[in-house]
C-alpha cells in the first residue's frame, strides 16, 4: 500500500496538473468550497423569501425547495450536461456543469437552513427592531441574520460534508475529481483494486469526518454561550 | 427541437426506461429491507449501556456515513469481489453482480442513516418513561417493547420515510457500476438516440412521482399519530 501511495500520490491530489486540468483531491475540495461560497448569496434571499409574510413569496419558494428535494442530484446534473448544451448550442465542461448543479442543490439547501433559522429565532428581535425604527430590510441585516447565521455555522459546516460527497458525481459525467482519478488508479496498477479504493474511502472519511467534527464542536460552543434575549 | 412522447409511450426507448424504472423501485424495496433492521441493531447498540457497544455503533455509522455513496459502490462492485473465495466469486459474477452490489451498499448507507433516526427517536422518549414501567413490574424486554418502543417509533416514522425518499433518490447512483436502474436506462436512451428530452422528462416525472407519495405519507402519518410530549 505504501508503495502505491508512494507512486501515485501527486496524481492522486491532483490530477494531470500543471500538464493537464487540475483534477483529483484538490478539484473536489475546491468545487465543494466554490459551490458553497457561490449558492451562499441565492440561498439567502430563497431562505428570506420562505419565511417572507406574503404567500405570493413564500409558495413558490416552498414548492421549488420540494421539488428540487425530490429529485436525484445526478438527474439535475444529466439534464444539464446532456440537455442544455442541445439548447444553449454551447458545449460546457464537466466541471462547470458540476459547479452550477451544486450551486443550484447549495441554495436549496442553505434557504432551508436559513429559514429554519430564522423561524427559530424569537419573534421579540424583529418586532423590537422594528420597533426601534429600522427598516424590514435593515432590521433583517443588523439583527436577525446575524445571530441566524452564527446558529445555523454547524449545518452549513454539515452542508460542505454533503456538498463534497456530492461532487463525487461528476465521476459519472467523467469529471476527473478523486473518485475518477482513484479509478484511473485502479486501471493502471490493475490488481490492487482493494487498496485503491479503501485509500479513496479513507480520504473521504478523514475529510468528512473532521468536517462533521468541527460543526459538532461549533454546536456545542454555541449552545454553552448565554441564552440570546428572548 | 420539439418533444416527441410517442417514443415515451411504446417501442424498445419506453421498455428501457420502464424496465428501468422497476428495477429502480426494485432496489429500494430489497435495500430497505436489509437497511431497516440493520439500522435498527445500530441504533440498539447506539443507545446501549455498555461503552464498547456504544463506540461499535458509533464507529459503524461514521465510518459508513463520511464517505460518499458513490465511493462504497466502487469498492463493492470494483474492490470486494477480490476479498471473495474463487468459488463464491463465480457465484457473485453469474449472479447480477450490478445489481447485487448495489444492494449492498445502498443498504449499508442507508442503514446508517436509518440508525440515527431511530436513534433520536429513542432518545426523545424521557428516562422516565422506562423508569416508570419498570418500577410497575414490568421486566426489561416488555417495558422496551410495550412502553418504549411505541413513543420511539412515533417520532422516527417521518424521518426514516424521508430517508426512504433518499434511498429511492439514491439507487440513480447505481448508474456508476452500470445497474440498469433508470437513471442508467435514461442515459442509454440518450446515446441511443440523442432524445434526451424524453428520456429525462420521464426520469424526472418517475424521480418526483415516488419521492412525493412517500413524503405525502410522511405527512399523513404525522397527522395520523402526532408525537405527544409526555
Amino acid at each position: 500500500m505504501l508503495e502505491l501511495i508512494d507512486t501515485y500520490w501527486l496524481y492522486f491530489l491532483v490530477g494531470q496538473y500543471p500538464e493537464g486540468p487540475l483534477g483529483g483531491l484538490v478539484l473536489t475540495v475546491l468545487l465543494s468550497g466554490a459551490a458553497l461560497v457561490l449558492a451562499m448569496p441565492l440561498g439567502l434571499a430563497l431562505g428570506i423569501a420562505r419565511v417572507s409574510p406574503y404567500r405570493a413569496i413564500s409558495l413558490p419558494v416552498a414548492a421549488l425547495v420540494q421539488v428540487v428535494r425530490a429529485v436525484p442530484l445526478l438527474l439535475v446534473l444529466f439534464w444539464v450536461y446532456f440537455f442544455l448544451p442541445a439548447v444553449t448550442g454551447v458545449k460546457t465542461s464537466q466541471a462547470t456543469t458540476m459547479l452550477m448543479v451544486l450551486v443550484v442543490f447549495d441554495s436549496i439547501y442553505l434557504a432551508e437552513i436559513v429559514a429554519a433559522g430564522m423561524r427559530a429565532l424569537p419573534r421579540g428581535q424583529l418586532e423590537s427592531a422594528r420597533s426601534l425604527g429600522l427598516g424590514y430590510g435593515a432590521a433583517l441585516r443588523h439583527v436577525v441574520l446575524p445571530q441566524t447565521l452564527r446558529h445555523g455555522l454547524p449545518s452549513i459546516v454539515n452542508q460542505l460534508v454533503s456538498t463534497i460527497k456530492a461532487t463525487s458525481l461528476g465521476y459519472i459525467i467523467g469529471l476527473s475529481e478523486v473518485s475518477f482519478i482513484a479509478t484511473q488508479i485502479n486501471t493502471l496498477v490493475f490488481t490492487r483494486a482493494v487498496e485503491v479504493y479503501l485509500i479513496l474511502a479513507l480520504t473521504y472519511f478523514v475529510l468528512c469526518f473532521g468536517l462533521s467534527r468541527l460543526a459538532f464542536l461549533l454546536e456545542r460552543r454555541l449552545q454553552r454561550r448565554p441564552a440570546q434575549a428572548s | 427541437m420539439f418533444f416527441d412522447p410517442t417514443i415515451l409511450q411504446s417501442g424498445q426507448y419506453h421498455d428501457w426506461l420502464v424496465q428501468g424504472f422497476f428495477l429502480s423501485i426494485q432496489l429500494t424495496v430489497i435495500s430497505f429491507a436489509f437497511a431497516l433492521p440493520f439500522g435498527a441493531l445500530v441504533a440498539v447498540m447506539r443507545t446501549s449501556t455498555s461503552a464498547p457497544m456504544r463506540a461499535a455503533g458509533a464507529t459503524v455509522v461514521e465510518a459508513i456515513r463520511n464517505v460518499p455513496l458513490l465511493a462504497h459502490l466502487l469498492f463493492w462492485y470494483f474492490a470486494f469481489p477480490e476479498l471473495l473465495p474463487e468459488s463464491a466469486r463465480e457465484v457473485l459474477y453469474a449472479n447480477n453482480p450490478e445489481v447485487i452490489c448495489a444492494v449492498i451498499a445502498l443498504s449499508l448507507y442507508a442503514g446508517v442513516h436509518m440508525a440515527e433516526d431511530i436513534r433520536s427517536g429513542i432518545r426523545a422518549v424521557p428516562a422516565t418513561q422506562l423508569e416508570a414501567a419498570r418500577s410497575l413490574g414490568l421486566g426489561r424486554v416488555a417495558a422496551v417493547r410495550l412502553v418504549l418502543l411505541p413513543q420511539a417509533l412515533r417520532a422516527s416514522v417521518p424521518p426514516l420515510l424521508s430517508q426512504t425518499v433518499n434511498l429511492w433518490k439514491d439507487t440513480s447512483v447505481a448508474t456508476v457500476i452500470g445497474a440498469a436502474e433508470l437513471m442508467y436506462q435514461a442515459a442509454r436512451v440518450e446515446t441511443a438516440s440523442f432524445r434526451s428530452l424524453e428520456a429525462f422528462t420521464f426520469a424526472t416525472l418517475a424521480y418526483l412521482t415516488v419521492s412525493l407519495v412517500i413524503s405525502l405519507l410522511a405527512h399523513l402519518f404525522q397527522r395520523r399519530y402526532p408525537v405527544r410530549t409526555a
